[in-house]
């Protein structure tokens, strides 16, 4: 094992809540706010786990095993991602399926939990969560494959390495779309805008928010955690194929990739910024849409 | 990867915002831009050997698709006070997904039959085919006579897709004749549906049952 | 010769649309119909030059349907020349439902018939497939108009359906141009050439995959046109709400040119031997084609929809006679003259009918013997000649095609034919009978107009010819007839 293999998951663990305090922070300057300080999600987690949990007497293990198997998966996706050049902990063919799969697992558990609550709010919510994500997890698949298609390669790490200018030069159109289509599912995978509101507290609007109403405490802060996690994963994913993992020495490649993640976060700042929420009947044509954008990248990409 | 490529991503881009869109104004400009992309095509495919009559034609479609079609549309949409809504059989979902499954559908074609001469692209069947596809889909799924021929207009440009950029030597005689025959074509369509409008107060063709067995 | 066929109708076609008085565009109309005849008549005897470096040239095939073509438009032009005479108000009473409606401007539908008439013409005479293209679209764009004569819904939503369907079937047949050019690419220098005779002549060197692919979108884009089943929806609609007289050249003459250029293509599949796969193909669609025809005659009750449902029928046995090569190719191309003067004869009757019983329901139709003799008669005549009773000439090339059914071994086919030949002359029958006999409606009986000669003549006429045809094939014509066929694969 690399001792450098180490850094892209420290970095994710220590500044993935800096990442949505950018984001509220662009939005901020968007609305011509000033804005909550940048490192309050860190406040937020602190004050969250000195508190204790409360529980609702019609909850079972399921409901507490929720945010800490979400954590635990997306803790194990974390280290299948590489960054900035910087092969990641573990590395074998086929790892993008299996990252999937965890982000699958984390949901899952997120929506037993929800559901295990028993309350009519968190499973319209959970319902809203599994819907939004049979849509979304094809368009992510078939990027991906897309992405393994196009470097000749089975791994992340290796699919990152192996895409480089030349990529960009030769098939230029094929890797956009992928981008657009990886866009796109960040941006519903994370609960943003214009898929959903993280600020909105209409429960009837929600779709991600609801589904946490009952949790509180440490699980909330693990909930909370989790979700930057997943924001960081899905930016290093984007920086991974857009920044190519050129001859620069490790420590510039990092910066780049570090500096990529943090543009991703601004990205998703202005496109909140700028547009308003979807109806719910229009989200799955957008993201029916971005898998129709990854297939037709991938078609495209077939030699 | 060169300006071609580009061209016909748009082109694929286009036919399925089309599949998905739900506004006419926005179908039509969604056709009016495809048309427009598609007068560089014969530019391009003849970068080599550029004569002023493919300029001409590439000139000539560019106005015709992407000006005087349009504003024959609009024009009809207008005088008939059409809403705005496309009003498909086919919901915009099912659609964008049949859409995806026509592209594979277009590229299976492709590799069914490889092209005995060297093409600019080896996009450039699998592209037309998709064009073809979608414009058939496209006129049996919706109600309005209007989408009907936007869904004609995309096959027509398959079509020319096609002949302009696979075939280096058409007969600029034949090309002509086909670029007024589509003129002339949708021009009486537009008539057509002006007529349609009068008598029946909509131009929804799922009305124009009248005449069956 | 081949340039002035073209010129003079195209001409008089766009001086119809300035002409200020009526009784001047009747006139052109009459005038352009006989010398475009009269000319045909004249390629008969002295060949015409190839003229545009080989483009248009008139070949036995496209002589063959250019005189059919000819022919049923000049006797066309006098029924028309004579309806619009008689048709001094612009506003007419719906037959059906009793509401008022325009017709089209009788210069609008003077100038359109002739323009028709040259694009059947140019298709007739293109030896290029793509110039081919262009004129078939063109008979689409010119027919159109005709088709919406009478102004209101139901010819409306004919007009948008022809229009509609042909035209996308005809932007497929455009692409298979495109993949014939692609068959014939690659080798060599102006490979790219469509033209008929160079393709037959480097046939062998076709590539077959895109030469299956071009024969497949010809035949279901100009089977659109030509009124194949499945494609065939547009005809029974067009058919029936076209004035008649349209009807008959719609029938007679368009559904020809969209055969002639299947029949092109079929003539490359032959010479690139791979005819067994055009011709089983031609065969398919044939018998669909013969199969809807038979179930939507039985039981018609609309006299024109049953002529049309009957075009579609002689359609499959033209595809069929084709499809299954020797001497079926023969009969195809006999029963393709047969069946276009028949059927011209008999929707020029079915419209006298309909200006006395003014409907085209073939209920309320009775006692057509007692209000319009000759009519009736007539009626009688088109309808055993185009069931192919002898010694009417359709029984002779009826007769053909099931003999290569028969020779080829083909004894389901024959059995299928056969069997819905006779279910559709039961049909046909039955509505054509209980018209023509009984005792007429009362409100008909008193109020009908004598038959005027351009009613009666044009028919008469094609009656004659279509009995004659039937007796005795002329020697010219039995020589063009055999040149045809072998040049269509036929001769084997």
């Amino acid at each position: 094992m690399n001792l450098l293999s180490l850094i892209p998951p420290v970095l994710a663990l220590i500044l993935s809540p800096l990442l949505l305090g950018v984001i509220n922070r662009v939005k901020a300057r968007f609305a011509g706010r000033r804005g909550p300080p940048l490192l309050q999600v860190y406040y937020d987690l602190a004050k969250l786990l000195r508190k204790g949990a409360v529980y609702s007497r019609t909850t079972t293990w399921v409901f507490r095993a929720g945010p800490v198997v979400g954590l635990a998966a997306v803790l194990t996706a974390l280290c299948l991602m590489p960054l900035g050049g910087v092969p990641a902990l573990w590395k074998f063919p086929g790892d993008f399926i299996l990252l999937t799969g965890l982000l699958g697992l984390m949901r899952f558990a997120m929506v037993g939990a929800a559901l295990d609550t028993g309350s009519s709010f968190e499973g319209m919510g959970a319902s809203r969560e599994v819907w939004i994500s049979a849509l979304a997890e094809p368009a992510l698949l078939v990027a991906l494959a897309t992405l393994a298609r196009q470097a000749q390669e089975l791994s992340l790490t290796r699919i990152c390495a192996a895409l480089s200018e030349q990529h960009w030069l030769h098939t230029g159109p094929v890797l956009a779309l992928v981008v657009v289509a990886l866009g796109l599912v960040l941006l519903a995978e994370n609960a943003r805008i214009p898929v959903d509101d993280p600020n909105t507290h209409l429960e009837l609007t929600m779709i991600h928010e609801v589904m946490v109403l009952d949790h509180g405490g440490p699980d909330f802060a693990f909930i909370l955690y989790g979700a930057a996690l997943k924001l960081w994963l899905f930016a290093a994913l984007v920086t991974g194929m857009v920044i190519p993992a050129g001859s620069l020495s490790p420590w510039p490649n990092l910066v780049a990739g570090l500096g990529g993640v943090f543009l991703v976060a601004i990205g998703v700042g202005v496109v909140e910024s700028v547009m308003a929420r979807l109806r719910l009947l229009i989200v799955p044509q957008l993201l029916v849409g971005a898998g129709a954008l990854a297939a037709t990248a991938f078609l495209l990409g077939l030699k | 990867m060169g300006w071609i490529e580009f061209i016909l991503v748009l082109v694929v881009l286009t036919n399925l915002k089309l599949l998905a869109s739900s506004r006419l104004g926005a179908s039509i400009r969604v056709v009016a831009r495809q048309g427009l992309i598609l007068g560089a095509l014969p530019l391009l495919a003849h970068q080599d050997a550029l004569s002023l009559q493919h300029v001409a034609l590439a000139a000539g479609s560019g106005v015709i698709k992407g000006g005087v079609f349009p504003w024959l549309l609009f024009r009809a949409v207008r005088e008939a006070e059409l809403t705005r809504e496309v009003e498909p059989y086919v919901g915009y979902l099912t659609s964008l997904l049949a859409g995806v499954g026509a592209l594979g559908a277009a590229f299976w074609m492709g590799t069914r039959l490889p092209v005995p001469v060297e093409v600019v692209s080896r996009w450039l069947v699998p592209v037309a085919m998709f064009s073809i596809l979608s414009g058939l889909f496209l006129i049996i799924s919706r109600k309005r006579a209007l989408n009907q021929v936007l869904g004609f207009l995309v096959l027509e440009n398959g079509v020319f897709t096609f002949g302009a950029g696979v075939l280096v030597e058409t007969p600029q005689l034949v090309e002509v004749g086909v670029l007024l025959d589509v003129f002339v074509g949708v021009f009486v369509m537009g008539i057509i549906i002006f007529h349609i409008n009068r008598e029946f107060d909509h131009i929804d063709t799922d009305q124009l049952s009248a005449l069956k067995d | 010769m081949i340039l002035a066929l073209l010129i003079i109708p195209a001409l008089a076609g766009l001086l119809a649309f300035g002409l200020p008085t009526p009784k001047a565009r009747r006139a052109l109309l009459l005038i352009t119909a006989a010398i475009h005849a009269g000319l045909t008549l004249a390629c008969w005897r002295i060949a015409p030059q190839p003229i545009l470096r080989g483009w248009l040239a008139l070949d036995e095939a496209g002589l063959w349907f250019l005189s059919i073509t000819s022919l049923l438009f000049l006797a066309v032009a006098v029924y028309a020349a004579g309806y619009l005479a008689s048709e001094s108000n612009p506003r007419s009473t719906d037959l059906e439902e009793g509401f008022l409606f325009d017709n089209v401007p009788a210069a609008v539908f003077v100038g359109c018939l002739l323009l028709f008439l040259t694009a059947m013409t140019l298709v007739t005479v293109s030896q290029h497939f793509g110039l081919q293209w262009v004129a078939i679209e063109a008979t689409t764009l010119a027919s159109a108009p005709l088709v919406y004569f009478h102004r209101h819904p139901r010819s409306l939503e004919a007009t948008w359906k022809y229009l509609l369907i042909c035209s996308v079937g005809l932007a497929l047949a455009l692409l298979a141009n495109f993949f014939l050019a692609m068959a014939a690419a690659g080798n060599g220098p102006n490979s790219h050439s469509l033209m008929l005779s160079e393709l037959v002549a480097r046939a062998g060197e076709l590539q077959p995959a895109w030469l299956r692919a071009a024969f497949i979108l010809f035949l279901v884009g100009y089977g659109t046109k030509m009124g194949l089943a499945p494609l065939h929806t547009w005809l029974p609609d067009a058919h029936s709400e076209a004035p008649s007289m349209v009807s008959a050249l719609l029938s007679g003459a368009l559904l020809n040119c969209a055969f002639l250029g299947i029949v092109r293509a079929q003539q490359i599949c032959v010479a690139a031997g791979c005819d067994a796969f055009a011709g089983d193909l031609l065969v398919a669609l044939g018998l669909l084609s013969l199969g809807v025809a038979t179930i939507f005659i039985v039981g018609q009750a609309d006299y024109k929809r049953m002529l049309a449902y009957s075009s579609v029928e002689h359609m499959g046995l033209l595809a069929l006679g084709t499809g299954l090569g020797g001497i079926g190719v023969l009969g195809a191309m006999l029963h393709a003259a047969n069946h276009s003067l028949t059927k011209g004869l008999l929707f020029l009757t079915a419209g006298n009918i309909l200006t006395r019983f003014k409907t085209k329901s073939a209920a309320h139709v009775s006692g057509l013997r007692q209000v319009a003799p000759v009519t009736g008669v007539l009626w009688l005549t088109g309808f055993l000649a185009i069931t192919g009773l002898p010694p009417f000439g359709i029984f002779l090339s009826k007769l053909t095609i099931l003999r290569a059914m028969f020779n080829g071994g083909h004894w389901w086919i024959a059995t299928g034919t056969l069997l819905c030949l006779t279910l559709i002359f039961v049909g046909m029958a039955r509505v054509v009978l209980n018209m023509t006999l009984g005792e007429p409606p009362p409100t008909t009986a008193s109020s009908s107009p004598p038959e005027q000669p351009w009613e009666i003549g044009p028919p008469l006429v094609l009656a004659v010819i279509v009995l004659l045809l039937g007796l005795a094939i002329p020697g010219p014509l039995n020589t063009l007839l055999t040149q045809m066929t072998t040049t269509l694969g036929g001769g084997r």
